[in-house]
């Protein structure tokens, strides 16, 4: 299926939670936030957050600003 | 500070925000820096205890083991203020401080700046009333970046925000404080602390904000743009303990006659 991850097509299989998303971005276990659909989703609510066709998915971190 | 040669002196006891006090009254930003190495000595010259960071998108590809930002302005050391820089609606606003109230493990401090243009990134007040209100009802500790109109201000601590932080001129211009006077107005008004936001230029500019009574001052452009970013940075640091010195010992009255400093008795001419 596909989803959008940070506002680009990007393809996942079918059934894949958040933390597999993540996991598979090699994100796990750094400081990131991540929401679907502009709702907040804490980490520990990844696992068993089933994505669906078409969600929109940010994952986003701290940088450098003023 | 040091208080060596003047420990009769009480010292200044900090920056009291949302119930939390800071021993430093210099708040900085962390952008603009050529590198993070250059971040980490810059932000630990400044003495701040406050340091601003903005909210991205990861860059999905990017080897994710390169070192981040809070590898060097650590949370453990640092109070990691999120900012809402480049929204300009509201909505954006709000949806950005809810992401960094995750990722900073349900912090609730936070820096709103709803932007007008991006010609002047002047704020855009309707909005960020908007957003304000929106944030305080969900349990945000909200620093307010605001234009120096004081009856905005006014509507910003009615709504319970936590501080609020008029621009001097326009952020990163080095312009310095243009209106004093409603920076003043401000001052006198507002309950909550008054920091200025964005237009100092260089350490006078900061001096002066503190001794019109603000209660701190929030930077970035002034220190990372210098020719040595972190020499000015301890530059910064002097010129806000100085200016906060020099309001709470009260200048002299300015007066239109010389008046001589040594005494006319006994002198030989």
């Amino acid at each position: 299926m596909q989803i959008e991850l940070n506002g680009k097509p990007h393809a996942l299989s079918e059934g894949a939670d958040l933390a597999q998303l993540i996991a598979a971005l090699d994100l796990r276990g750094k400081a990131v936030a991540v929401a679907v659909n502009r709702q907040v989703v804490p980490s520990q609510l990844w696992a068993g957050r089933l994505l669906a066709e078409a969600d929109r998915v940010d994952v986003v971190r701290a940088i450098g600003g003023g | 500070m040091n208080m060596n040669d003047t420990s009769a002196l009480a010292a200044d006891p900090g920056l009291t925000i949302a119930g939390k006090t800071y021993a430093s009254r210099l708040l900085v930003g962390s952008g603009k820096y050529k590198d993070l190495e250059e971040t980490r000595l810059a932000t630990e010259a400044s003495g701040a205890d406050i340091i601003t960071v903005a909210i991205r998108r990861v860059n999905i590809g990017q080897d994710p083991n390169t070192p981040s930002l809070l590898d060097v302005v650590p949370p453990s050391r640092y109070t990691i203020l999120p900012n809402t820089a480049g929204c300009y609606n509201a909505a954006d606003a709000v949806y950005t401080l809810q992401l960094a109230r995750e990722l900073l493990g349900g912090r609730n401090l936070v820096k709103l700046e709803v932007l007008g243009d991006e010609k002047t990134l002047f704020p855009n007040m309707p909005e960020t009333l908007k957003a304000a209100e929106t944030l305080v009802k969900d349990g945000f500790d909200v620093m307010v970046y605001c234009s120096d109109d004081p009856i905005q201000a006014r509507m910003l601590e009615d709504l319970g925000v936590v501080a609020v932080m008029p621009l001097a001129s326009l952020i990163g211009s080095g312009m310095g404080i243009l209106n004093p006077w409603n920076l003043s107005l401000i001052i006198e008004q507002s309950k909550i602390p008054v920091l200025v936001d964005a237009g100092v230029g260089t350490a006078s500019d900061a001096a002066i904000a503190m001794e019109l009574g603000c209660d701190g001052v929030l930077m970035n452009t002034a220190i990372a743009g210098a020719r040595d970013p972190i020499r000015m940075a301890r530059a910064m640091k002097l010129a806000v303990e100085a200016g906060r010195e020099a309001f709470l010992a009260g200048r002299v009255a300015r007066r239109f006659a010389a008046s001589p400093s040594s005494p006319m008795a006994g002198r030989v001419a």
